[in-house]
C-alpha cells in the first residue's frame, strides 16, 4: 500500500467518523468541534486530489469562519440542549432506513462509475500540469477570466447574507447614550457657551 | 492498491446521507441540522473536486469555490435568524416555529 492510498484511507476514515459524532454527540459544542475536525481531514482529501487552493480555503473559510460562528452562537443561547434531545431515539429507525437505502443507492451508482478515455480530451478548461503553473494559479486563469461572472455573483451573494445579517441581529437599546455627529457638528459657540461678568465678593 | 474516482465518489456518498441521517435524528434542534447541511455541502464539494482531478478539469474546483461561499452565506443567515429568533420565543426548538402554520 502506497503512502497516498495510506493518507487517503487516514482522512477519510477520520472525516466518516467525526462527521458521525457531529450528529450524534449528546453536546453541540462537541458537535462543532468534530465538525471542524471533518472539515479539516476533508482538506486533507483534498490535497490529496491536488487541490491545494481548495484544501487551504475549506480551512480558513469553514474552520476560521463558519465552524466559529457556529461555535458563538451554540455558546451564546442558553438553550437545554437535553431537552431539545428528548425523541432523539423515535426517529433513529426511521432516519437509519432511509439513510441506509439512500447510502446502498448512492454507492451503486457512483462506485460503479467508469470513465470513458476520450472523456478527459473533452475538458472544458483542462488543468495545466503542476509543474508549470501552481493549482492556484490554474484557478485564477480561468477564475478571473471566463468565470467572472459567477465570481463577482459569489461576491453579491456574500454581501448580501453580510448585510442581512447585521440587519437581521442589529437592535438599538433605547437607553444607551450615543453618539451624535450631527448634533456635535451643528453646536455653535453661542448655543453652547455663556459669558457672565462676576462681580468680586458676589459671586452669580 | 491505488485510490480511484470511485474510492472519493463513496466517501462523499457516505458523508452525504450522514447529513441527511443527522437532520432526521436531531429534529429538534435547529444547530445540528445547519451542521448536517454543512456536512451535504462538503461531501457535495468532495464530489466535485474528485471528478476535477480525475476528468483533468479546473471548472470543477471553480464551482465547488462557489459552492463553498453560498454555504458560508447561508450558515451566515440561518445562524442570524436563529439568533433573532432565540431572541424573540426564547428557545430554538423546531416544533415550536409554527408562527406561520406552514
Amino acid at each position: 500500500m502506497t503512502g497516498a492510498a495510506l493518507f487517503f484511507y487516514l482522512f477519510s476514515a477520520v472525516t466518516i467518523a467525526s462527521a458521525f459524532m457531529v450528529i450524534a454527540s449528546k453536546n453541540p459544542v462537541h458537535s462543532v468541534l468534530f465538525l471542524i475536525l471533518a472539515f479539516v481531514n476533508a482538506a486533507g482529501l483534498f490535497l490529496l486530489l491536488g487541490a491545494e487552493f481548495l484544501a487551504m480555503i475549506l480551512i480558513v473559510v469553514y474552520v476560521g469562519a463558519v465552524a466559529v460562528l457556529f461555535l458563538f452562537v451554540v455558546m451564546m443561547l442558553d438553550v437545554d440542549f437535553a431537552e431539545l434531545r428528548q425523541g432523539f431515539l423515535q426517529y433513529l429507525p426511521i432516519g437509519a432506513l432511509v439513510g441506509l437505502i439512500f447510502l446502498v443507492e448512492l454507492v451503486l451508482v457512483v462506485g460503479a462509475w467508469v470513465t470513458s478515455p476520450g472523456l478527459t480530451k473533452a475538458a472544458e478548461s483542462p488543468v495545466i500540469s503542476l509543474e508549470r503553473v501552481t493549482n492556484t494559479e490554474a484557478i485564477g486563469r480561468v477564475l478571473y477570466t471566463t468565470y467572472i461572472h459567477y465570481f463577482q455573483l459569489a461576491g453579491v451573494v456574500l454581501l448580501v447574507a453580510m448585510i442581512g445579517a447585521i440587519v437581521l441581529t442589529l437592535r438599538h437599546k433605547p437607553h444607551v447614550k450615543r453618539q451624535d455627529v450631527g448634533r456635535q457638528v451643528g453646536r455653535t459657540r453661542e448655543a453652547s457657551i455663556e459669558v457672565r461678568k462676576v462681580r468680586p465678593g458676589q459671586g452669580i | 492498491m491505488t485510490i480511484g474516482l470511485s474510492h472519493y465518489l463513496t466517501v462523499g456518498a457516505i458523508l452525504f446521507t450522514l447529513g441527511i441521517f443527522g437532520i432526521f435524528l436531531n429534529r429538534k434542534n435547529v444547530i445540528v441540522i445547519l451542521m448536517s447541511i454543512e456536512l451535504i455541502l462538503l461531501a457535495v464539494n468532495i464530489n466535485l473536486v474528485a471528478f476535477s482531478a480525475f476528468l483533468g478539469d479546473i471548472v470543477g474546483q471553480v464551482f465547488a469555490l462557489l459552492v463553498l461561499s453560498v454555504a458560508a452565506a447561508e450558515a451566515a443567515i440561518g445562524l442570524a435568524i436563529l439568533v433573532v429568533y432565540y431572541r424573540n420565543r426564547g428557545s430554538i426548538a423546531v416544533e415550536d416555529i409554527n408562527l406561520m402554520k406552514g
